[in-house]
């Protein structure tokens, strides 16, 4: 387990390293996931112990937040300053995302397949 | 009486008070969500968030003080984030024949995220700083306080917009992808992750672990495509003088 979680770690550091030295505009922990990514497909296999650690950390995601989230407390004068600005925007812009996301999603595939025949 | 004033003294200068009640509240909030049958008005952050915010002000504690403690918590969305490449890499398959639809999903709805947010915000007369904290509120914590840092936003502003926007997304996504008729575990999945994140991918993964991954994919490569994309955007804006 630990050593799971010392891969995780360390291809974050190398990331975050990275990023810094080659000045790409890219975050750290992305890079970590593409390296861990490649690592497993050159790899072809997936250990157990590091596919259990993931599966913990990644279902318990929504805990990670909290921290951040709480800093919600330091915002209370802007946000009833702005509160109609702010609320409408991050509920109207999100629920279009999803809408835009999912519809062109869903028509690329149906097309795709009309004209492979496939699927 | 004397001795409850010297515990609180220790606790409120150790990490470990704060720590602790963050999974706490944590547990008892999925406890409430397990309880109401998985409704997602329960949304299990959202109710922590609120009543840690209730005890740090009932008890008079600075945000600094309980960040101390919360900290350790906050520290593992990085590798959380690395270990998105797991899901990715066990669906891989899937992933591959989607490539197509997967791309133009992720160009528009990246674009849709920060563009219509703005607009919004600017029409309902936000302030330019506002306006570029939200800009990268569909993306993972710690990559969007990055990108707001770099674009004039404030971070830890922008921190509080992803939280909510993932919320958001996680009460909502569901409901409207049903009334969009939208029946592919994938699809959701991925729109879910391009607008709500890690949150909205918590809530994936109680769809389906296809769903799950799809969403965890969609946190990587938006992370990557906003990163590319907010610095362009406004650098086209009218007030880009902010410093």
């Amino acid at each position: 387990m630990i050593g799971a979680l010392a891969i995780l770690l360390i291809l974050q550091l190398v990331g975050e390293v990275a990023v810094r030295w080659s000045g790409v505009p890219l975050p750290g922990p992305v890079v970590g996931m593409l390296l861990l990514f490649l690592g497993l497909r050159w790899r072809q296999e997936l250990p157990d112990t590091l596919r259990a650690v993931a599966e913990t950390l990644l279902s318990h995601l929504s805990l990670l937040f909290i921290p951040a989230g709480v800093g919600i407390m330091q915002y209370g004068a802007l946000l009833s300053q702005e509160w109609l600005a702010v609320a409408a925007a991050l509920v109207l812009s999100t629920l279009i995302t999803v809408a835009v996301t999912a519809l062109v999603m869903q028509i690329v595939i149906r097309h795709s397949s009309k004209v492979r025949r496939d699927e | 009486m004397n001795r409850i004033g010297d515990i609180w003294v220790y606790l409120a200068a150790s990490p470990l008070l704060w720590l602790s009640m963050t999974l706490a509240v944590y547990l008892a909030g999925q406890w409430l969500f397990r309880r109401s049958g998985g409704r997602a008005l329960f949304n299990p952050v959202a109710l922590a968030i609120t009543l840690l915010v209730m005890l740090l002000l009932l008890t008079g504690t600075p945000y600094a003080t309980y960040f101390s403690g919360a900290q350790f918590i906050h520290f593992l969305l990085g590798p959380a984030t690395v270990a998105l490449a797991i899901p990715l890499y066990l669906h891989w398959d899937r992933v591959r024949r989607l490539f197509l639809p997967i791309l133009a999903g992720l160009l528009t709805g990246s674009l849709t995220a920060i563009l219509s947010a703005m607009a919004i915000a600017w029409l309902l007369g936000g302030s330019p700083q506002t306006l570029l904290s939200l800009v990268p509120k569909s993306v993972t914590t710690p990559v969007a306080m990055g990108i707001a840092e770099k674009i004039g936003g404030l971070p830890s502003l922008t921190a509080v917009m992803v939280i909510l926007t993932g919320v958001i997304g996680a009460v909502a996504a569901p409901v409207l992808l049903k009334g969009l008729r939208i029946h592919d575990d994938a699809v959701k999945g991925f729109a879910i992750g391009v607008a709500a994140h890690g949150i909205g991918t918590a809530r994936a993964f109680q769809i389906s672990g296809l769903a799950g991954a799809f969403a965890g994919l969609a946190i990587g490569l938006n992370a990557v495509l906003t990163a590319l994309l907010a610095p362009l955007i406004v650098a086209l804006l009218p007030f880009h003088s902010v410093p």
